[in-house]
């Protein structure tokens, strides 16, 4: 069953980070990935840039919105996400256990539904 | 055996088998709604062909074949569905499994209702519908929901189960701690809805799952604790109702009840406490079952210690304070302190739903009757005649307001 983990977290919290809370970051998420890799779970990840700098765009209701930013307001943003491939639920939290987000934000598990349509 | 017969037996296995095959049914798809819906399909088969061809030898193994040709039947003809467990339908369409392989499935199934990522407000009533076979309707009676509400957050939760892909297995050791209450709430609930107007089967299966989980967690003083004060009660149902009126506890003929199970339960609450971390206090089921074993020890002492009852319920309020258990103690104040006692502590008894409990104005009536203050507990008896649920309850109280007639004349 394959997994996303949409990775939340306040990112205003990221204006007080150092050179080397960076590098410590982006070297506990390597890990991370490659512990992932290591047991065939991997699918796919990415980091993406702050929420202030999305663009959302609809067609709901018939006329094309382009609007700059998020399509929420929130506090707790969307930050970056996991794919991974495992059999059940409780193996899911297990590894989004040990995704370094946990600690500064939270982690939503959702399966994917291409499964079961 | 045809006709009416055939249908009363037909429902009767259907009560008795449900959390069984329910089990068996969903534990490799994770489909529970489509079990039930499978289920209820077999149901309806059973009683047209049981009454015209006679009941199978094996009637839950006719069930349980039936479901699960028109689950695969369904899953054929809705194109969506990738039918994934078909080797494992025809292998063992021919026979039920054995027992400890159904008690499995229902383990599972138990453990995947109280899973974390349930809403924990669903996990209790999702049990008991699921394993235990209880009406939606009853279910949402016992928490104070409308059955409509009941019934949509029912749905949600076993959707989620599906499509959360929450697996259908017994948890480690570790992880099966945390969702052990929930399982032990459900069991006692299901122990609790059957016991006085239920026809057994469900108490039973109650009990018998307790001691399975006792099993399973030996460490857990808990289960254990559920364990004795299931058999307490289930020791004196010989005892429990006389010609069709409830007979409290103090009152019952020790005579009917159950010796040999008493002892038993008195060494598994033992074990209980000797399970306890040491200094820790005892858990609500084990205070629960203590309170039992006072009432128990009557058949050797001939007569109820109540002293020891008030202190039991003083730390059980105060651990585990809950409606139920602080009406039940001003009734046991009223006994050892007297009725004085027991009416001040009803009044300072403060719950939501106070005025629709009925053993609140059952004890406050006994009270009043005994402290002489007759018009006002003949008031107080016919408010709970009114809002009593089971007609042994009601026809005890209407004995007792005989008895305050006789009094008065």
């Amino acid at each position: 069953m394959r997994y996303t983990f949409l990775l939340y977290s306040d990112a205003s919290m990221a204006a007080h980070m150092t050179e080397e809370d960076w590098a410590e970051s982006k070297k506990v998420f390597g890990e991370y990935i490659g512990a992932l890799q290591e047991a065939g779970v991997f699918i796919d990840t990415d980091w993406l840039h702050p929420a202030e700098t999305a663009t959302t765009i609809t067609l709901a209701g018939g006329e094309k919105r382009v609007q700059d930013g998020p399509f929420a307001e929130t506090k707790e943003t969307l930050g970056g996400f996991f794919a991974i491939n495992v059999e059940n639920l409780d193996e899911a939290l297990a590894w989004a256990e040990k995704c370094p987000a946990v600690h500064y934000g939270k982690v939503e598990i959702r399966a994917s539904a291409m499964d079961s349509v | 055996m045809s006709g009416p017969d055939a249908q009363a037996r037909a429902e009767h296995v259907a009560r008795a088998a449900y959390g069984k095959l329910v089990a068996m049914l969903s534990s490799r798809s994770g489909d529970i709604i489509a079990a039930e819906d499978a289920l209820a399909d077999a149901f309806v088969a059973a009683l047209k062909t049981w009454p015209e061809r006679g009941i199978p030898d094996k009637p839950e193994a006719w069930l349980l074949t039936v479901a699960k040709n028109r689950r695969t039947d369904q899953a054929r003809r809705d194109a969506r569905l990738v039918i994934t467990d078909k080797a494992n339908d025809m292998a063992d369409a021919h026979a039920i499994e054995p027992e400890d392989a159904q008690l499995d499935e229902r383990l599972k199934l138990l453990f995947v209702c109280a899973h974390p990522a349930i809403d924990e407000g669903i996990r209790t009533p999702m049990m008991l519908q699921t394993v235990l076979g209880l009406e939606a309707e009853q279910i949402a009676k016992a928490f104070l929901v409308s059955p409509k509400a009941m019934a949509q957050r029912l749905v949600r939760a076993k959707k989620k189960i599906k499509s959360a892909g929450i697996p259908f297995v017994i948890p480690e050791p570790e992880a099966y701690q945390d969702r052990m209450s929930a399982v032990l709430e459900a069991v006692y609930g299901a122990f609790a809805v059957d016991w006085l107007e239920g026809d057994g089967d469900l108490s039973h299966e109650a009990y018998f799952l307790a001691n399975i989980l006792a099993e399973l967690a030996p460490d857990n003083p808990e289960a254990l604790g559920l364990t004795a004060l299931i058999g307490f009660i289930e020791a004196r149902r010989g005892a429990r109702i006389e010609n069709g009126v409830l007979v409290p506890v103090p009152e019952q003929n020790v005579g009917l009840w159950d010796s040999q199970l008493i002892e038993h339960s008195v060494s598994i609450l033992t074990q209980a406490s000797l399970r306890r971390a040491p200094k820790s206090m005892p858990g609500r089921f084990q205070l629960e079952a203590a309170i039992q074993s006072v009432h128990a020890a009557r058949s050797v002492t001939g007569q109820t210690d109540w002293r020891a009852l008030s202190q039991l319920y003083l730390g059980l309020v105060r651990a585990y304070p809950s409606i139920g258990s602080a009406v039940s103690r001003a009734a046991v104040v009223a006994e050892d302190a007297g009725p004085a006692e027991g009416l001040k502590m009803l009044e300072v008894i403060d719950y939501d739903g106070l005025e629709n409990y009925q053993p609140f104005h059952a004890v406050r009536a006994h009270c009043l009757g005994a402290l002489g203050r007759i018009a006002d507990a003949a008031e107080a008896y016919a408010t709970a005649i009114s809002l009593c649920t089971d007609r042994p309850s009601q026809r005890w109280l209407e004995k007792k307001v005989g008895d305050l007639r006789k009094k008065m004349s």
